[in-house]
């Protein structure tokens, strides 16, 4: 009998910048998936005036050396200018914002607000028996606060995947 | 200034571009392309027919010549056709731009006639591709193509062009030099890696040269330099199926090939050594074997001028990101400055004398049938006795294993494989792009019964452009490398390996109007060699060898190289199942 064994996985936030060109995700994407490699999140915008060139950021999880060859096989993308691993540059920041919704009445719902209120989440939306909260953090702090409203009336989620930058005055 | 249309923009490109051939089939969604072609004959077409036979003849014609192989297929099935070619060609490293026919703008993502999504399907067996809305900027992404196609790693680049672009008018201007905004390949080493590299090589005590397809990829420069740098440290030089006649067979340092089917003696030096340099190769598990049991007492310094190469299946030491030309220069070099010699490496060649005295590529012959092993030989010593440029190209299977182990090759680009993806239907059409690259060579296709009639249509290709390609068919009336591999791990259960309903090779040649040999017995060999060499035109020989013969040197997948098999007696005909797994 022959089973598959799985290896330990080191999670890693990968910021690149790109030409703004079509079939850039896909490229990217596909190369994941051809690959192998896992995407835990991956959020694009065009950041330049021209709109010449975008930022990726990806959330991926591998092995050390699986990460190591994830960054050669983005670099080597004709497209791909740059590639930075803020996991192993240094300090970085980290951020996603999440809307979540909650319905409920009575304690819940006011235990709900008084989380959001130490979350510091923003209410953007309210009926009488729900609310929609805005909270932006780094990925545990969204975690931990779904799961709390989890129990309170969680009815769903949309999260934007994570962006970052490296700490300081220099850019990536 | 006076517009043309974007089909005689690309025409006009590769006429800049220096491009003497395409390798092409019509279609709809070509025709104002090939409308262009009509008016400019100084750009020769090979009308293929097969568009696989046309990706293929590329490669053939660029592994050959060292320049791109260009190829113009119609859109959606003739994209299709196509992309088993531009795979082999991702995986072997081989400059080749493909142009492929599109639907006009407006009717993409309609399911028009004919379309494909060329650019999705062909997104990850392409070094990179493009689709062309404008046709004013048809001229840049040509040129661009090419640039990317032929620098750094050379792969496949494909230009989908939509037929209304095709049509549709634009100025146009010979793009100046590319400076690409991303896309730089690293040329030369970091000088620090050059000294710490040098200093590996002359404190080695068992060093050897382990050189791949990235030194025929850089071209004649790097072949001279290799054989510099084993000349002045004195060290072994052994090569993978793809780096074959980048070093001279004829060399006493020559360990022959590694790797799966490669010598006793030069995966047992792989083993023992303490040093190895690792020239534009890539680990590939052909050549590795089981990884934890892969060089285990050796460091190791690889060259590769693609990042990505480097560490992915196996953990060098040192990393040498260049083209294998600079870096080799920039090593000799510093060796030269340093004033070091060549160390004294006697005991370790006495102990490769050792490995040598097995003679792993014997093999035992009783003069009523024909080894295929044999046959290869004889025709390495009649073709070298012509004293002509001999190019041997191989589809897929013993034969292709039986070649690079009996054939001796002196220089690179003389012989053509398809190693990565292994494609059975690769060596016919690489044979005929070879051809037309060197007209004045011998050109012979090695084959399988199995393999050559995966693109057999292409004798019509030959006939019409007067090619005088050799087809040399081994003729086991087996798939013969599935048998073995079924005799060695499936208790020789021969399920669909025999090759039932061959035609008559001699007859079908005929019909194509070659001419036709078949070669029964091993009194036969030599004539018939002969006269296939001296028959002017193409020409098939059916070559029947024994039909039970197993390829060996060989290590079993998963196994380690010193667990080498060296004849049928050491198999045991069964195999755990995590060896099965692995191909
Ligand atoms: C049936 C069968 C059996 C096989 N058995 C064997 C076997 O026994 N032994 C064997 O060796 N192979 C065997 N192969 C072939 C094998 O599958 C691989 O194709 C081959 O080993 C790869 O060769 P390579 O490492 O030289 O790399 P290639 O595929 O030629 O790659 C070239 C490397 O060089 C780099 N490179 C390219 N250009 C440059 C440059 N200018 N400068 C620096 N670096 C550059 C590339 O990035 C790449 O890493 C077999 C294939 C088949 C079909
Ligand atoms: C397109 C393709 N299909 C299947 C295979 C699997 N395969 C590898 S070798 C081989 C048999 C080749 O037989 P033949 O051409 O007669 O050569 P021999 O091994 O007998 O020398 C097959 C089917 C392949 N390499 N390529």
């Amino acid at each position: 009998m022959m089973h598959i064994q799985e290896e330990h996985k080191e999670r890693h936030v990968l910021s690149l910048t790109v030409a703004n060109e079509a079939g850039i995700l896909a490229r990217i994407a596909g190369m994941f998936t051809a690959r192998g490699y896992n995407i835990d999140s991956l959020t694009v915008a065009d950041i330049t005036d021209d709109h010449a060139i975008s930022r990726i950021t990806i959330v991926t999880s591998g092995p050390p050396k699986v990460i190591d060859q994830i960054i050669a096989q983005l670099d080597r993308l004709v497209p791909v200018h740059k590639v930075t691993d803020l996991t192993d540059n240094g300090p970085y920041v980290e951020r996603e914002l999440a809307l979540v919704k909650v319905a409920g009445t009575g304690d819940d719902r006011i235990e709900a607000l008084r989380i959001a209120d130490v979350f510091r989440a923003k209410v953007v939306d309210t009926t009488i028996e729900s609310f929609i909260f805005e909270l932006t953090g780094p990925t545990e702090k969204i975690d931990t606060f779904v799961g709390l409203m989890r129990q309170l009336g969680l009815v769903e989620v949309g999260r934007t995947g994570v962006v970052g930058l490296i700490r300081g005055k220099e850019a990536v | 200034m006076a517009e043309k249309s974007g089909a005689d923009i690309l025409v006009e490109c590769l006429m800049d571009l220096g491009v003497d051939v395409v390798f092409g089939y019509p279609g709809g969604a070509v025709l104002p392309i090939y409308d262009a072609l009509y008016n400019h004959p100084k750009i020769k077409h090979v009308l293929v027919r097969h568009e696989q036979g046309a990706t293929h003849m590329a490669e053939g014609y660029a592994r050959s010549t060292g320049k791109p192989g260009v190829v113009l297929v119609t859109s959606g099935p003739g994209a299709t056709n196509a992309v088993t070619g531009i795979t082999d060609a991702l995986m072997d490293s081989i400059p080749m731009v493909v142009i492929t026919g599109q639907v006009a703008t407006q009717l993409i993502g309609t399911d028009a006639f004919q379309e494909a999504d060329t650019i999705g399907i062909t997104r990850h067996c392409t070094k990179h591709n493009y689709l062309v809305k404008d046709p004013g900027k048809l001229a840049n992404v040509i040129h661009e193509a090419f640039h990317i196609a032929t620098t750094g790693r050379p792969g496949p680049v494909l230009v989908d062009i939509p037929k209304n672009v095709q049509v549709a008018t634009a100025p146009y201007r010979r793009p100046a030099a590319i400076a690409h905004a991303s896309y730089r390949p690293q040329i030369d080493a970091d000088p620090v890696a050059i000294e710490t590299a040098v200093e590996m090589l002359a404190a080695a005590e068992r060093p050897i040269i382990y050189s791949g397809g990235g030194v025929i990829n850089s071209g004649p420069e790097a072949t001279r330099l290799l054989r510099e740098l084993a000349d002045i440290t004195g060290a072994p030089v052994t090569s993978t199926l793809m780096g074959l006649g980048a070093f001279p067979a004829s060399s006493p340092q020559w360990l022959g090939m590694l790797g799966m089917h490669g010598t006793y003696e030069s995966n047992w030096a792989m083993n023992k050594a303490d040093l190895i340099l690792c020239v534009g190769a890539r680990f590939d598990d052909r050549v590795t074997g089981r990884l934890d049991a892969f060089a285990p007492n050796s460091r190791k310094i690889h060259i590769d001028i693609d990042r990505s190469s480097i560490n992915k299946t196996v953990e060098v030491d040192l990393a040498l990101v260049a083209d294998v030309a600079s870096a080799l220069s920039d090593i000799i070099a510093l060796w030269n400055k340093r004033g070091h010699e060549k160390a004294d490496l006697a005991e370790w060649w006495a102990r490769i004398d050792g490995w040598r005295a097995r003679r792993s590529l014997d093999y035992p012959e009783n003069g009523a049938e024909i080894m295929p092993q044999r046959a290869i030989a004889d025709l390495y010593s009649a073709t070298k006795a012509t004293g002509k440029d001999v190019i041997i190209t191989t589809e897929v299977g013993q034969h292709q294993m039986w070649a690079a182990q009996h054939f001796g090759f002196d220089g690179p680009n003389k012989w053509l494989t398809s190693g990565g993806l292994g494609t059975m239907g690769y060596g016919f059409p690489a044979a005929i792009g070879a051809q037309m690259g060197n007209p004045d060579s011998l050109v012979i296709c090695i084959a399988g019964d199995a393999s050559i009639q995966m693109n057999i249509q292409e004798m019509g290709t030959a006939s019409q452009y007067r090619l005088p390609v050799k087809i040399f068919i081994l003729n086991n009336e087996y798939m013969g490398m599935v048998r073995q591999w079924q005799e060695l791990t499936y208790e020789s259960r021969y399920s669909n390996s025999y090759s039932d309903s061959l035609p008559d090779f001699v007859k079908l040649g005929e019909a194509y109007g070659w001419t036709g040999i078949r070669i029964e017995g091993p009194q036969e060999l030599e004539a018939g060699i002969r006269q296939m060499i001296d028959t002017p035109g193409p020409v098939i020989v059916d070559c029947r060898v024994a039909k039970l013969s197993n390829c060996f040197p060989m290590i079993p997948s998963g196994a380690a190289h010193t667990d080498m098999l060296l004849d049928p007696s050491q198999v045991e005909g069964t195999l755990s199942d995590e060896a099965k797994a692995l191909v």
